[in-house]
């Protein structure tokens, strides 16, 4: 089932394009600040995400790209514009694995909540463990994990609840500089044997180059967006790429300037 | 083995140093037996009344194990729905404050007048005097859940019994845990309350009620008894925290975690 937050602005025939993919229009959100005044988040954000196809939105801190994944999730509603898309799950900022599950029952979490047995989730999950390199990691506790290893299972946890949409939420952000490029390699790879439409919330400019489709540029907030590049280069990329480095130059040239404004 | 014996030894070495110095005081200050009788009068008060104090020892247990697991399924089942509908909150809990004021003896005859010389009326002595712990830190822990994880849940579309079954209800068991540690202590006490406000019809009072009758005639068979209790509660305690060493392992592992 489509989530159809105020549909009334999206006309029909790009309401039935963004069924399978994601479409905002216009939407704007803000929220009380401790003083009670109201704070604008987002302020008319526009884009779309096509299908098999991956977004990155890239901006300075607190310019709303939290609050933008929140609302393509359908956990907040926005105050104006509208949204269409595709069913869709977030991957928060912060791991969230539960402490008292293993990595596997973790992973498999959303196959319970979704109804199945513990046996037949823990099958489905064992599978991907052993594709995407965590065999041997099923009975750890998430303590026990690596940072990195602990962004994987979380991963798996997202990808297994089945949906088209995926928001991740600086996945890597609180990982090393080697370790997240690893993460990000094993990102592309995942995502080639696990199609999916990703929504990447980053503010990591390199991240975005390597392994996005298409970058949105966000303003500092109210966040709006102020620059869309699309990244046509072959993959996999290589960090030290001029192609990629050129790209790394526009799209930082273009947050320095929203900064500035 | 060896190494429960040196986790047992600042405890052994402690206790004997007490028995030791009480025993010196005997001694030397000449304090009459009826007053407080020396360790190995105690001891022998033990030796000689091991079938009496043993029968109503198996009484009293049997009244704290059940007044407590009354408290547990009691207390933790008043903490869920207060959770789950904060209307009752606000209606119960002032009153359960309350209640945990009310000298038992008040109610006592009342409750054997309900309930007649049986059981009952002591487990629900000791069941109200051990509920109030186990609700407060139940609560606390139902509430003290990392909104974040339920946001994960809702993301994952959890029901509301989801939410609860996966993350709220692990996340509180450490704090009911040592709630039911709490209560423990008290029930002890708790099932001595019981004893001497409750009469009973049985051939054993239990060993509340023999304590007190023997105070003044038979201090050593008195303060033998109180070490059966005193025993007692420490067997219960450890093995309450070897339940949650079980029942929620990741507490113990999470606080020697680096990261």
């Amino acid at each position: 089932m489509p989530t159809e937050v105020k549909p009334r602005a999206v006309s029909p025939s790009r309401k039935a394009a963004a069924k399978r993919g994601v479409l905002l229009e216009n939407v704007s959100r803000s929220y009380r600040d401790r003083r009670g005044s109201a704070v604008a988040a987002l302020a008319g954000i526009s884009m779309s995400v096509r299908e098999g196809e991956l977004l990155a939105v890239v901006g300075p801190s607190g310019c709303g790209k939290s609050t933008l994944l929140e609302l393509i999730c359908g956990l907040q509603a926005p105050d104006g514009g509208s949204i269409a898309c595709a069913p869709a799950v977030l991957m928060p900022q912060r791991d969230l694995l539960l402490p008292w599950l293993s990595a596997l029952d973790n992973a498999a979490l959303a196959l319970r909540v979704a109804g199945l047995s513990r046996a037949e989730s823990r099958a489905r999950a064992a599978m991907l463990f052993e594709e995407l390199g965590l065999e041997g990691f099923q009975r750890a506790r998430p303590h026990e994990l690596s940072g990195g290893m602990r962004q994987r299972v979380a991963f798996l946890r997202t990808l297994l609840s089945g949906k088209p949409v995926l928001c991740l939420d600086e996945p890597f952000g609180a990982l090393d500089a080697i370790t997240r490029g690893e993460m990000q390699d094993w990102l592309s790879q995942t995502l080639m044997r696990e199609p999916r439409i990703v929504v990447l919330v980053t503010h990591d400019v390199e991240e975005a180059v390597v392994l996005a489709d298409r970058m949105a540029v966000l303003s500092p907030r109210p966040g709006r967006v102020i620059e869309e590049l699309d990244i046509d280069l072959e993959r996999p990329r290589s960090r030290t790429d001029s192609d990629v480095v050129a790209l790394r130059e526009r799209a930082l040239i273009a947050l320095g300037a929203g900064a500035r404004r | 083995m060896r190494r429960a014996v040196v986790r047992a030894l600042p405890a052994a070495l402690l206790a004997a140093a007490l028995l030791g110095a009480w025993e010196l005081y005997v001694d030397v200050s000449g304090v009459a037996t009826y007053l407080l009788p020396a360790p190995h009068g105690v001891l022998a008060a033990m030796w000689e009344n091991g079938g009496l104090i043993w029968r109503n020892f198996s009484v009293t247990a049997e009244e704290v194990v059940l007044g407590l697991g009354l408290a547990l399924l009691g207390g933790s089942a008043l903490a869920v729905a207060i959770h789950l509908f904060p209307v009752l909150r606000r209606a119960v809990y002032p009153l359960a404050v309350g209640s945990q004021a009310v000298p038992i003896p008040v109610i006592g005859v009342l409750l054997v007048f309900w309930w007649g010389f049986g059981i009952l009326p002591k487990l629900v002595v000791i069941a109200l005097i051990c509920f109030f712990p186990v609700v407060v830190t139940t609560v606390d822990g139902l509430a003290a859940v990392d909104p974040d994880q339920l946001k994960l849940l809702r993301t994952l579309d959890a029901s509301r019994w989801q939410a609860f079954r996966f993350a709220e209800l692990p996340a509180a068991l450490p704090a009911a845990l040592s709630g039911a540690r709490i209560a423990l202590a008290v029930g002890v006490i708790g099932a001595f309350i019981a004893e001497t406000t409750t009469p009973t019809s049985g051939p054993y009072p239990g060993l509340g009620r023999e304590i007190i009758s023997d105070v003044n005639l038979q201090t050593p068979r008195a303060y033998a008894g109180t070490v059966v209790l005193f025993l007692f509660a420490i067997a219960c305690f450890y093995t309450l925290s070897l339940a949650e060493r079980r029942l929620a392992p990741w507490t113990r592992r999470e606080r020697g975690e680096t990261h």
